[in-house]
């Protein structure tokens, strides 16, 4: 049993068969075929099932808007749940599995949920599962969560490549039917920059779905024609199998192109879908319409579709959903497709017609004024009920019946920006209206122009006015002449009699939903939705909204626009995730910046951390540590003992020039900067307007006219942003300017009582580096190793003897090799950020860890630093109040009382003996170590009146990770208080 | 009517005739005691709880279009308590402690499901600072634990760490936070209001507020006057709008935030879960549906709708976390108007004007606040003195210097 | 969103970071008699408009100018791009 529903012609290419699998059982089809195209010609009509109430379904749609006929595609790390088999292209070697069922997809236990629907009616959820409170995220919820969802991830990482590009163009044509062929035509032909996208991957909208001719041809055979002519075109862009899933702002629409969703697996180096970022001045959307249905009982069966998509089956694809087919219309567009098929050889038993006045047809038998009451066939429809006209019923055996309710146009991206839909009552549909995207217009069926005619004239006349607009000057192309039936429509949504009738199919939103809905006051269209799910689906209510709405208007006495519009949002249909990510994932998720020696620091086995952005070197193991620990004390006593060298490249750093430096900086800084010494480095304190702590560094003034002044590493960007604004914003008339050299200078720091030794070995002669000449908070512009530029710093962040040597990046690897040979007689040691930090807390230096954005000057001990008798940033509110209540956090040295303790970080401060509770919380712990010098854990923290509680023992708590001690209030300066060292 | 499986049961054999309104629709008064602005999830929780735990009966609601419909129908839906500072941290706890007693309060289930929220952190400092937030929670008798790689790999099977941009080091745990189904919470609200005699009044939009000699006597509305002897505004991304017809300019900026729903998917993310290296959370709801969202798009926007660099940017976080995800199909994207404060935490105080309450600055954390935002807004608006949880969220707490900055930003919205 | 750099033309807008009101460029006098009050407005309080906004944006990823962008809250229209160095010349205004 092959193909048994194949039948002739079509746009399939026949001579190349493809052996596909769904479920267990092989079939085979043909390229050019969708799955569900295939599977309809090998006589499978059940595809998938309900969410709620497992009811067997089959595919309603032939498009993208397919609510039923959603599988698990492909297999392994590739599978793609909840694939609209309606879209999905055939490939040889296909492999789709039905979801949301269990054991089978003819036999699902959970179908048990069909019989007990009373119960399930909409929001019963919300009145019920209350009872003991304990069962709900016991009993009641894990139940509701085992049937959650459609089709399963793999759990396996996606394997697939994907992509972003961003293009530019003057007129972005949204659909490829008869409107945007004619509409790119005219706009291609003008000369004008056009993208054409098709979600399809054979364009032609709705002439690859008919048998209408089109100026002599068939309809088909002229979007060929036109595509193929449009391809020759430099200024013409034409993309297939691409979807515009969004309009955003200032005419920047999201466009995914499904580059290898065709293919087994992408091609080597393709990726599986492209993200596109159009950039366009015009666009028109010529996304046509969508039929819609018509809501009776039993209305789901699989074998009930669209008329409009048997249609499109049997004409693009060969294919009938049965031998034997009727159709239910409330208008003329239904018997299209009885005349289609017949023609086509297929059976039609029955066209009923909801109009007494229907058309009458010699082909096939009309029921005028008659309406489906009944269906039966559990797995797919075997008979329908008609009430007749006169009274009484009849009974009709077919496979499947064609349903049409009239035509909604598709004006998703219309509201996009919010813009809502208007209603048609001639065509009883909502048409585009309200606010559309700037810089859109709408054409063809989208736009409520049905007839071939109309939509090749709309899309012509559209893209003429929009290239007007841009004052290009535009001919419309000679139009094939075509049918320009007018719709005849009279409207009917629903037989009212029926007690089981299905307007959301996917959700299982039936007609008596929203009855309920109704009855118990969630009237406005949004509440309607909400309370019942409708349109909530993967479909995203594109069949059903409409039709939900009208029932809502029926019941409540109202007009449809009375009940509200249908509302829209990105994106256009389900969209893979992976293409928004492209290739920012996994490592590459955001760029990683690497310091000047870090190829060199590498060669040492150097273990690497995050720092922001950046990778720093955390310590550097030698042979025989097991522990950080081991590699970080070494590295930190080797560094007071003789030298330790350390890349500090990723501190920003700020080059500021020009006769108003020095006042620039005053007004940055809170202590004063105006009167730095050229030569000379001054530490610096920089606040926010609100007077909370920004950052700190260092300046140095070079000249007269130039300072250097640094950040931290994570402040770098936020500090330069900041002085930028100062500048621009505040200062517009000093004459100032900025420029980040982080990433010019490779900058090192030197520490340790001996780099004044090492230094001057790679300092060329001519530099005095005596203490005299070059005291702690020096600097000077010099050259090294013979001829290169170079800057000095005599500062200390670890409260050695310190120095830090600039040189241009390029020759930070150089200069990194030459300090630690020319150290080699110092034993000089490479020490990490472990080490860095160790350092800084022995020293009681601040960093991030204090700086966390809720502390102040006063809190650091730095008060008197913020200088009052200038205007500087921040300092007026730095004096509000609440910033400066007596017992305001003060930054300690904490030790342990048991010095076989530690300190940790993040540990909260009480008074001796104080309960553990919130109101008792006088502190915390910020930054804590091991001190190698001083054989025990110390820390820094913030501690209320922590100033004048030096040598208090309070308690120490971490009741997350266990930890109860007492501590020692002390100075936070724990080596070297005077500073001898840093001055020796 | 009260809700229970038994009456579930006994409609459903019946042909569910006996289902009533949930809320009426009234006509609106001539004058009320207490007129709350605004029908999201925090002013119906005012109305509920001025009615039941302050005895208030002559109360109204009025809401501009459908009750529901602004950040409480549009949000995440995370419910948590794991805030670090002392003005807070008590609020947030009592918070949780009320949605954890609301199915059974309101009699309307609002499936508060306490699946835990785990905030991933990435390096040493964020260790640090995640344990002094644990640490502070449970000096406030909240919940919480540190988890090591091991133990989040053991929930979350599918988390990228080998290939990870930024080190899984472990995770802030707290088992009591969770979801909520928002919509219920709005309704369940609405009709626990009702039927304590609140009357919720949609489609009323107030327009004006009618103010002399420092007092305010009611409020203008698009169905007419409407007096009250208190006003509380309770807008959320509107509150600028509404406070300057009584001349006032807040400390608050209105911006976008949107929100992200994939395909319904068979169960894989059994809690909440945030990426410490960016901002990204996510969650799975009862139907499948991964609810997830990130930053603000950061810029002064009413457009309810927001744009791509930001659908990206969260993107990028989703995949870099669950490189599994690539291949779920977002569903839907939508945008919030998020009342943004300068220190990123909220306001429920008096104003300068005798009767005119203000309740806002809820950024795009207010979902979770409802129950105790409802309950600490009512004690004001009942009592005039705020509700022990909330003493710190003071409006003139910025002139002061008394912020409640939980991130250290400083003073710009779009940064907290 | 799509900035028209007045120098640059027309930039993706994730070029740019956000700060906020453009009053921002009206920083009060340190030394007048109310400082502290004007200091808590300037930087607290806004007008916060649903409709035209004057706004900060910073070209990081670009020239580095501050821009005082005039855009419409509700629709995102931009209908003006300055440099904000001009505008700050002319005292903050318009």
């Amino acid at each position: 049993m092959s193909q048994v529903n194949r039948l002739d012609g079509g746009l399939i290419d026949r001579s190349e068969t493809y052996s596909f699998r769904f479920d267990s059982t092989y079939h085979k089809g043909h390229k050019g075929d969708t799955l569900a195209s295939a599977l309809l010609a090998n006589g499978v009509r059940l595809m998938g099932r309900s969410f709620k109430y497992h009811r067997p379904r089959g595919p309603m749609t032939a498009g993208s808007e397919e609510p039923n006929a959603i599988v698990e595609l492909r297999e392994g790390a590739r599978k793609e749940p909840n694939t609209r088999a309606t879209t999905a292209e055939l490939y040889d070697g296909l492999r789709a599995a039905s979801q949301n069922r269990w054991p089978s997809l003819a036999f699902d236990a959970m179908e048990i949920n069909d019989l007990l629907s009373n119960f399930f009616a909409a929001g019963f959820y919300y009145k019920t599962f209350m009872w003991p409170a304990a069962f709900w995220e016991k009993v009641y919820e894990p139940i509701i969560r085992r049937a959650a969802g459609l089709g399963s991830l793999s759990s396996q990482d996606d394997p697939d490549d994907y992509d972003k590009g961003f293009l530019h163009c003057d007129l972005l044509i949204i659909g490829g039917g008869p409107a945007g062929l004619a509409a790119a035509l005219t706009a291609g032909e003008s000369g004008a920059r056009v993208i054409l996208c098709d979600e399809d991957f054979l364009i032609g909208g709705r002439l690859n779905f008919e048998t209408y001719d089109v100026g002599g041809q068939s309809g088909a055979a002229w979007a060929a024609e036109t595509v193929a002519r449009l391809q020759t075109m430099p200024n013409v862009r034409v993309m297939p199998r691409t979807t515009v899933i969004g309009a955003f702002d200032h005419g920047i629409y999201g466009a995914v192109e499904r580059v290898s969703d065709h293919l087994p697996v992408p091609q080597e180096g393709k990726p599986r879908q492209i993200l596109w970022r159009i950039t366009s001045t015009r666009a028109i959307l010529c996304a046509g319409a969508t039929e819609r249905p018509i809501v009776f009982e039993n209305n789901d069966r699989p074998g009930i579709m669209q008329a409009s998509a048997i249609r499109a089956y049997a004409n693009r694809w060969a294919v009938t959903p049965a031998q034997q087919v009727a159709i239910f219309t409330n208008n003329d567009d239904g018997h299209r497709t009885a005349s289609d098929l017949v023609s086509k050889g297929v059976e039609v038993v029955s066209v009923i017609d909801t109009r007494q006045d229907a058309l009458i047809s010699t082909d096939y038998d009309v029921i005028a004024g008659g309406v489906i009451d009944q269906t039966w066939g559990r797995l797919g429809l075997k008979q329908i009920e008609v009430k007749m006209p006169k009274g009484g019923i009849r009974r009709i055996k077919c496979g499947a019946l064609g349903v049409s309710g009239g035509w909604n146009p598709n004006v998703h991206l219309t509201c996009h920006q919010r813009g809502r839909p208007v209603w048609d009552e001639a065509l009883s549909a909502f048409v585009p209206g309200g606010a559309l995207p700037p810089g859109m217009t709408v054409a063809g069926a989208a736009n409520g122009v049905f007839s071939t005619h109309g939509a090749l004239n709309s899309g012509a006349e559209t893209a003429k006015a929009a290239l007007s607009d841009l004052g290009m000057t535009s001919k419309a192309p000679t139009l094939p002449d075509a049918e320009d039936t007018p719709v005849r429509i009279t409207p009917f949504w629903h037989v009212k009699s029926a007690k089981r009738a299905w307007v959301d199919q996917q959700n299982d939103v039936t007609a008596k939903d929203i009855k309920l809905a109704h009855q118990e006051n969630f009237r406005s269209v949004e509440h309607l939705k909400r309370y019942t799910t409708l349109g909530m689906a993967t479909d995203q209510g594109k069949t059903s909204n409409v039709a939900g709405l009208a029932i809502m208007a029926e019941v409540a006495g109202k007009a449809i626009p009375e009940v509200g519009t249908t509302m829209f949002r990105p994106p256009y249909a389900p969209t893979a995730m992976g293409v928004f990510a492209g290739r920012a994932w996994g490592k590459d998720v955001r760029p990683t910046r690497l310091t000047p020696s870090h190829k060199w620091a590498e060669e040492q086995g150097a273990v690497f951390t995050e720092s922001g952005l950046w990778l720093r070197a955390q310590w550097y193991p030698k042979a025989g540590e097991t522990h950080w620990r081991e590699s970080c004390d070494r590295e930190v006593l080797q560094t007071r003992k003789s030298v330790g060298v350390c890349d500090v490249t990723s501190l920003g750093k700020i080059d500021v020039q020009g006769a108003d430096a020095a006042t620039f900086l005053n007004l940055v800084y809170c202590n004063g900067m105006a009167k730095i010494p050229v030569g000379k480095v001054r530490y610096g304190l920089m606040l926010r307007e609100d007077g909370f702590v920004m950052d700190d560094g260092t300046a140095a003034r070079l000249a007269e006219d130039h300072f250097v002044v640094t950040t931290t590493t994570a402040n770098a960007v936020g500090v330069y942003r900041h002085m930028e604004f100062v500048r621009q914003c505040l200062c517009p008339d000093m004459d100032v300017q900025l420029i980040s050299t982080t990433e010019a200078w490779a900058q090192f720091a030197v520490a340790g009582p001996n780099s004044r030794a090492l230094l001057r070995k790679i300092v060329d002669p001519g530099v005095d580096l005596s203490n005299d000449a070059f005291p702690f908070m020096a600097c000077a512009e010099v050259t090294i190793c013979g001829g290169l530029r170079a800057r000095l710093f005599r500062i200390s962040f670890s409260g050695e003897l310190a120095y830090e040597i600039a040189v241009p990046t390029r020759y930070g690897d150089a200069l990194i090799r030459r300090l630690m040979t020319a150290g080699e007689e110092f034993d000089v040691v490479p020490y990490g950020l472990e080490a860095l930090n160790v350092m800084r807390i022995e020293k009681g230096h601040v960093t991030a860890n204090e700086l966390n954005g809720t502390t102040t000057a006063l809190n650091l001990g730095m008060g008197r630093m913020v200088s009052k008798t200038k205007d500087s940033i921040g300092s007026v509110l730095s004096e509000r109040p609440g910033m400066n209540e007596e017992d305001a956090l003060k930054l300690v040295g904490l030790k342990p009382v048991d010095l076989s303790n530690n300190v940790p970080a993040g540990a909260h401060l009480l008074t001796k003996g104080a309960k553990v509770t919130a109101t008792n919380d006088q502190g915390y712990v910020t930054s804590a170590c091991y001190s190698p010098n001083l054989g025990h854990h110390i820390a820094l923290g913030f501690l209320k009146s922590g100033d004048s509680r030096i040598g208090e023992v309070i308690r120490l708590v971490s009741p997350l990770t266990g930890v109860d001690h007492e501590v020692e209030v002390v100075s936070a300066h724990f080596l070297d208080p005077e500073g001898e060292r840093l001055r020796a | 009517m009260r809700y229970s499986g038994f009456r579930v049961l006994k409609e459903a054999l019946t042909g569910h005739r006996g289902w009533g309104p949930a809320w009426r629709d009234p006509e609106p008064q001539s004058d009320y005691d207490y007129v709350i602005i605004g029908g999201g999830g925090h002013g119906l929780a005012t109305a509920y709880y001025l009615a039941k735990e302050y005895k208030q009966s002559r109360v109204a609601v009025l809401e501009k279009g459908w009750i529901g419909g602004g950040n409480v129908g549009r949000n995440t839906t995370i419910v948590r308590s794991n805030y670090l500072l002392d003005g807070n941290e008590p609020f947030y706890e009592f918070s949780l402690k009320l949605w954890e007693g609301l199915e059974q309060d309101l009699n309307y289930n609002a499936m508060m499901s306490q699946r835990g929220i785990i905030n991933l952190m990435h390096s040493d400092a964020q260790r640090d600072a995640y344990i002094r937030r644990g640490n502070s929670m449970i000096l406030h008798g909240a919940d919480a634990e540190l988890l090591n790689q091991k133990q989040v790999l053991e929930k979350y099977p599918f988390l990228n760490v080998k290939n990870a941009r930024f080190p899984v080091m472990g995770g802030l745990l707290q088992a009591r936070a969770g979801t909520a189904r928002h919509d219920a919470v709005a309704w369940g609200y609405a009709r626990g209001a009702d039927q304590r005699g609140v009357d919720i009044i949609q489609n009323c939009e107030v327009t004006g507020l009618r103010i002399e000699n420092g007092k305010v006597l009611g409020v203008e509305t698009s169905r007419g006057y409407i007096g009250a002897k208190k006003v509380g505004s309770c807008v959320a991304g509107s509150s600028s709008k509404v406070m300057a017809y009584a001349g006032m300019r807040l400390p608050i900026e209105s911006h976008v935030l949107q929100a992200f729903v994939s395909e319904g998917l068979k169960p894989v993310l059994p809690g909440v879960i945030t990426f410490g290296a960016g901002h990204f959370y996510c969650s799975q709801s009862d139907k499948g549906g991964l609810v997830f969202g990130g930053n603000i798009d950061g810029y002064n926007s009413y457009a309810q709708r927001g744009n791509l660099p930001v659908v990206e940017d969260v993107i990028e976080e989703a995949i870099a976390m669950f490189p599994m995800l690539g291949r779920a199909r977002l569903l839907r994207s939508w945008g919030g108007i998020m009342d943004m404060s300068m220190d990123g935490s909220p306001i429920i105080d008096k104003t300068h004007i005798d009767g005119l309450y203000f309740n806002g600055g809820w950024c795009y954390g207010g979902f979770k606040a409802t129950p105790a935002s409802g309950f600490c807004y009512a004690h004001l608006l009942a009592t005039d003195t705020p509700h022990e949880t909330a003493t710190a969220f003071r409006l003139d707490r910025f002139r002061t210097g008394n912020v409640i900055d939980e991130k250290g930003s400083g003073a710009q919205p779009n940064l907290h | 969103m799509i900035i028209n750099h007045p120098i640059l033309g027309p930039r993706d807008s994730s070029e740019f970071v956000y700060l906020g009101d453009a009053t921002l460029l009206k920083r009060p006098d340190w030394q007048a008699e109310d400082a502290a009050e004007q200091f808590y407005d300037y930087l607290h309080t806004r007008d916060n408009p649903a409709g035209l906004h004057r706004e900060l944006w910073y070209h990081e990823q670009g020239d580095r100018s501050w821009l005082v962008v005039t855009r419409d809250t509700v629709t995102h229209e931009i209908t003006k791009v300055e440099l904000a160095r001009d505008v700050a010349r002319t005292g903050g205004s318009a």
